[in-house]
């Protein structure tokens, strides 16, 4: 089987402009995967699929991730040397910015002819409110199409060109992605017979005003 | 029975029964003859809806045998059953499915709550998706728990059912809801709304109990 790097570099020479990373897992696994851009997608699906290098013909498992916006702490040392003659200062700077939150869409491909696999493939969609689409790969794996549509219902992705976008898990009626990081859950706390942390907190608010203190009369000290 | 009679029928104590018995003489009521039948033929519905299903087949298999208890019949159509055994995790989108099977059973009909998830949620109680409990929307008669519950406790829980239909009376006001022409037999199917249930509970049949805990000093 080709490395990653050798897929990557295969398919940039294949589809000039087409936008393909690779994006590492520091993680003792080590399983990393090929961000592709949105544009080239579909035909390098198709490719990864149909090429005798490859012939990655089944796709095990879509799923999804939420990244939402976080701040990013970037600190450059910039070496100093003393006009003295002495040891040179090493000035840190650090410098913020946000990285905007988006939603990945991530899917696990085998070759079932070649016996090989998995390669790790990721779609990552603009924005995490407003731009949420991505291509569809259920017309390149046809087994996409119930987990495109899990990933639709549960993190809110739109997938162009799926032939039957509805919820699956949810009933149609449901507002809300539930597996975002920001999803708040609907407030049904009103009988929790023994509540603790979080759940205490929530099932408090339903709780009748506390009586009032009885008042200290006098008796023995 | 001695309805229409002034004077009821002087009673005849346990002692005295298993006396006549003991010489052949088989003395009962219409009550304790209909309880006793209705007890022993409690055919249940064929509906499974999570792991507990997988212990209540293993009831029904050979080594438990809920044969011995006369509710072997697991009948696939809630017309022929008299007993709702939910079994599992029943999900906000599961739920107005298991109200609509429950109305759709005549009665006389019981319910057997099995397991954490339908008494109460169970470990997914505090997930966007598990309904809190059957008993917002049906009543129950027997709650098991366990999670699992070993089929013995299954079994358990319908001997405990059994005992409670004995017990019941055919006549007057504390008769079970068939024998009676006040008790509504029909109970509102949930709509699904935006983030829940519509409404979220019967109130006829459940209501929150109110919960007042003092602040720890």
């Amino acid at each position: 089987m080709l490395s990653l790097a050798q897929i990557r570099d295969l398919a940039i020479a294949r589809f000039p402009g087409a936008e393909v990373t690779i994006v590492a897992n520091p993680g003792a696994a080590a399983q990393h995967s090929l961000l592709l851009g949105a544009s080239h997608a579909r035909a390098i699906a198709e490719w990864l699929r149909d090429d005798a290098a490859h012939r990655l013909d089944f796709c095990s498992n879509v799923t999804g991730v939420d990244w939402p916006e976080r701040e990013i702490v970037e600190i450059v040392r910039t070496p100093v040397p003393d006009p003295a003659g002495g040891p040179g200062k090493i000035i840190e700077q650090k410098t913020t910015r946000i990285q905007p939150g988006y939603l990945e869409a991530v899917y696990h491909l085998y070759s079932m002819s070649r016996k090989d696999g998995p390669v790790v493939i990721r779609l990552r969609t603009a924005g995490r409110t407003d731009d949420v689409t991505l291509p569809s790969l259920t017309p390149v794996w046809r087994s996409c199409e119930f987990q495109e549509r899990e990933v639709f219902d549960l993190f809110g992705i739109r997938f162009d060109g799926h032939p039957d976008l509805r919820r699956i898990l949810m009933w149609d009626e449901f507002t809300g992605h539930p597996m975002r990081k920001d999803y708040v859950e609907p407030d049904d706390y009103e009988w929790e017979p023994t509540p603790h942390d979080e759940v205490l907190k929530k099932a408090r608010a339903h709780y009748p005003p506390a009586p009032a203190a009885p008042e200290k009369t006098g008796g023995p000290k | 029975m001695n309805e229409g009679s002034t004077t009821p029928a002087p009673a005849l104590n346990d002692a005295e029964r298993d006396e006549l018995r003991r010489h052949g003489i088989l003395l009962t009521s219409v009550q304790e003859l209909y309880n006793w039948g209705r007890s022993h033929s409690v055919w249940p519905l064929q509906f499974g809806l999570a792991c507990c299903a997988i212990e209540m087949i293993a009831a029904s298999m050979a080594r438990f045998d809920i044969a011995r208890f006369g509710s072997e019949v697991f009948r696939p159509s809630p017309r022929q059953a008299d007993l709702l055994i939910v079994s599992g995790t029943v999900t906000k989108k599961m739920a107005p499915q298991v109200v609509r099977l429950w109305n759709q059973m005549p009665e006389p009909k019981y319910c057997i709550a099995m397991g954490a998830c339908a008494i109460s949620g169970g470990p997914f109680k505090q997930g966007y998706n598990v309904l809190k409990g059957i008993d917002r929307f049906i009543p129950v008669d027997v709650y098991i728990p366990g999670c699992p519950p070993r089929p013995e406790a299954l079994l358990h829980g319908l001997m405990e059912l059994q005992a409670k239909i004995r017990g019941q009376s055919i006549a007057g006001a504390d008769a079970p809801r068939h024998l009676r022409t006040d008790a509504d037999c029909e109970y509102p199917v949930p709509e699904f709304g935006a983030t829940d249930l519509v409404p979220p509970k019967n109130p006829a049949v459940w209501q929150p109990p109110t919960i007042i805990r003092p602040e720890k000093p």
